[in-house]
């Protein structure tokens, strides 16, 4: 009865110490920095400057471009400077600081508890009412969501699939949204819906969820073509080729993008978010965060403003960074590593994962002894042993024949290798040279 | 602060390690070693602890003193090579020949390639071919399976089943004897069952995958049978060359050695029907009664061949 993606995968422990706590309301920063690049794509334009006073959810960075999202304030208070910021991965990118005073939200903000379910919108609006609400895909993509409702010219969309699949160990912060926001993200689905045209949707949870599956499950018996796929445990089933698969059985062609499968992949963060763009009027200026991790006392759900400092939710979950070795922006598959903790929660901070001095070292790389573990752990059917040789001999257009390109970078290469080999790095530098090859080749 | 490890993702690892791979071999060999000692006696145990022992110095002393490099015998690689070579000689073999073999084996078969990892043969099966060629008399003089009275040195010994069919003469083992053990033979492989055993536990650790055994199973399965049923008084049945001789060794522990059997599952698949097909026509055609070390080594050889045209299928491909 359980579906799962039928390449590769592998089974880390899942360690979702989280799970059973409620969401809370994170505290106010009292500096909110907010960057202007918190998506994939061109960073906003501030309209702000130094001195402005700003309020909850106006907006402070107007997109850039095509694929890019605007940028909201999430507290209320004056702009003391407009200026660089060092972020999670420790590059220096454009951010507007607020100094905070009091919370002060804009009056077309509905903030009540109450759901409304009536969608009087057209698909155009609703495109529209997400564009201006700058979300984007908070599975930590961070891809503009409204990009991915504009349905190209010539192809159709079949199904929408909602992504509650929060394969990556220890986060919970999706688990408890769906607990928590059932009906809302419920009314966000058929938004989505909506806006690209379909009347099919699928909600793909993972079985370690069990309250999420039967709660949706039973929501959805009430509802027209939405359904819960309840999906066998296995990493990177969140991955959105690996979901497609796995709740449809179809493949996206090499190359090619979800649309082309006839499918679209929302978060359920994304679809609560829409839900409160649409039927609310709010912007995106809050996100669930998970802070968990050895080092942390009381692992925690924070509902956290975009602009909190990192190293204010981890105090407020009794985190130690001094027993910590490594902390990580995201969970420990494809999390990343953050050089600094002054760097802030943006649009695409799924959690805050505190790993002990022992487990942060990387272990001791030996020969590869061709056990073909990676081979059978790629869920894109790669050969991850082979594109590191080639890459450690710069081997460039054996790399591209060999289809680098493909690699979703989803770690299972590293870590079902016994050898403990670094295998992505390379097959990371890798992509990065054909990449460029590629490029150069197109101009 | 300023501690903290700033690194690529993932962040964690799978528990499974070499050496803890290469010891889950060794333990699933376990079995197979207790019912020799139980059939062949003290033979058993000095066969083994010679060739481990040697092994595991020759990979020392070639690793700190001829390529100067920190000696890596605790991965387990050389006991283990140690103990399929010993599996795959007789009990009575003198101690000499053994460490001959063990040089052979380690310094020509792994070392001489790069060592864990880079060699095109499996270490092991080259050191027995080497000692079949260079010592054919003690290599095929097999001691009857007497229990723990078996002498090492001067072992009453007797024919293989393999030989029986070859050259037609003397009464096959009854079956079960040949599931358990009861046979002459190299000392790791007479007993069936016990190497079943081992198959079943590397398989439910995840140590190898079906692919390999199962189908040199089938395909000396079918292949035989076909002759079998072609002409019965000519060739043996295909139950029986099932059970003789090294094929359940050498399918179960022997071709599935990672460093010398294809990566995809597709092409572990046409590796495995080579080695079943050369297996039977050895034994049926050629003038070894067992073809299965030969089989084993010329896919080895093929390997190369077959990761650079088989490869794994890959998602969202574009026919």
């Amino acid at each position: 009865m359980f579906k799962t993606f039928k390449i590769g995968g592998v089974h880390p422990e899942a360690n979702k110490l989280s799970a059973a706590k409620a969401i809370v309301d994170a505290q106010l920063p009292k500096v909110a920095i907010i960057p202007l690049a918190q998506h994939i794509g061109a960073p906003a334009n501030a309209v702000v400057q130094k001195g402005d006073k700003v309020k909850v959810g106006q907006l402070i960075g107007e997109a850039n471009g095509f694929v890019s999202a605007n940028i909201h304030s999430s507290v209320s208070g004056t702009v003391s400077k407009v200026d660089l910021a060092v972020d999670v991965a420790g590059f220096k990118k454009p951010a507007v600081f607020i100094d905070v005073e009091g919370d002060e939200w804009l009056e077309t903000i509905d903030r009540t508890d109450t759901l409304i379910e009536e969608i009087k919108d057209d698909a155009k609006t609703i495109v529209g009412k997400i564009k201006d609400a700058g979300i984007v895909g908070m599975g930590g993509a961070t891809f503009p969501a409204h990009v991915k409702l504009a349905i190209p010219e010539g192809k159709k969309a079949d199904f929408l699939i909602i992504n509650g699949v929060e394969c990556e160990p220890y986060l919970t912060a999706d688990h408890r949204l769906m607990l928590e926001k059932s009906r809302e993200l419920i009314v966000g689905v058929k938004i989505l819906m909506k806006a690209i045209g379909v009347e099919k949707a699928y909600i793909g949870i993972e079985a370690n969820k069990p309250d999420a599956i039967s709660k949706l499950t039973d929501l959805c018996a009430k509802e027209q073509g939405i359904e819960v796929v309840p999906l066998k445990l296995k990493y990177p089933q969140g991955g959105e080729k690996q979901l497609i698969n796995a709740v449809s059985g179809r493949e996206v062609p090499s190359g090619k993008l979800p649309i082309d499968a006839g499918a679209v992949v929302q978060n359920v963060g994304t679809a609560f978010a829409v839900y409160e763009a649409v039927q609310k009027n709010k912007p995106l200026i809050e996100r669930i965060v998970t802070v968990t991790g050895d080092t942390v006392a009381t692992p925690s759900n924070f509902r956290a403003r975009i602009g909190t400092p990192v190293a204010e939710l981890i105090a407020a979950a009794g985190g130690d960074v001094e027993k910590s070795g490594k902390i990580i922006s995201g969970g420990p598959m494809m999390g990343k590593a953050m050089a600094n903790l002054e760097s802030t929660v943006t649009k695409g901070t799924s959690g805050i994962l505190m790993l002990n001095e022992e487990k942060a070292v990387r272990p001791e790389a030996g020969p590869c002894i061709r056990c073909a573990k990676c081979v059978d752990a790629c869920p894109m059917g790669l050969e991850p042993y082979l594109l590191m040789q080639y890459s450690q001999r710069q081997m460039w257009a054996e790399d591209e024949a060999n289809h680098i390109m493909d690699c979703i970078e989803c770690g299972c290469c590293i870590f079902s290798c016994p050898a403990k080999r670094p295998i992505l790095d390379y097959v990371r530098l890798g992509k990065n040279t054909v990449g460029k090859i590629i490029r150069s080749r197109k101009q | 602060m300023g501690q903290l490890v700033v690194s690529p993702s993932p962040h964690t690892r799978s528990s499974v390690s070499t050496p803890n791979l290469m010891f889950g071999v060794i333990a699933a060999l376990l079995p197979a070693l207790a019912v020799s000692v139980y059939y062949f006696g003290i033979g058993t145990l000095i066969v083994t602890l010679t060739s481990v022992a040697s092994c595991v110095l020759f990979e020392y002393l070639i690793q700190k003193f001829l390529l100067k490099q920190q000696p890596t015998i605790s991965d387990g690689s050389a006991i283990l090579t140690g103990l399929l070579l010993a599996f795959n000689l007789p009990s009575n073999l003198p101690i000499g020949i053994i460490i001959v073999g063990a040089a052979f084996a380690i310094g020509v078969g792994k070392m001489a390639f790069g060592g864990l990892g880079q060699n095109l043969f499996n270490p092991a099966l080259a050191g027995r071919v080497f000692l079949l060629i260079s010592f054919p008399v003690q290599m095929t003089t097999w001691p009857v399976p007497k229990g723990f009275s078996t002498n090492y040195i001067d072992a009453e010994t007797g024919a293989t089943a393999l030989n029986m069919m070859k050259n037609h003469f003397g009464s096959l083992p009854e079956t079960t004897d040949m599931l358990l053990g009861q046979m002459g033979g190299s000392l790791g492989e007479v007993s069936a069952i016990a190497l079943l055993i081992g198959f079943a536990f590397l398989l439910f650790r995840r140590i190898i995958t079906w692919h390999i055994p199962v189908t040199i199973f089938a395909t000396v399965f079918v292949f035989q049978g076909i002759l079998y049923l072609a002409d019965p008084t000519q060739f043996a049945s295909p139950v029986a060359h099932l059970l003789a001789g090294g094929l359940m060794l050498g399918a179960i522990f022997m071709a599935t050695d990672y460093v010398t059997s294809p990566m995809s599952i597709c092409g572990k698949v046409v590796y495995a029907i080579g080695i079943g097909i050369i297996t039977v026509v050895i034994r049926n055609f050629g003038s070894f009664p067992e073809g299965m070390s030969f089989a084993i080594l010329i896919m080895n050889a093929v390997t190369p061949l077959i990761n650079t045209y088989i490869k794994p299928k890959r998602f969202g491909e574009v026919k």
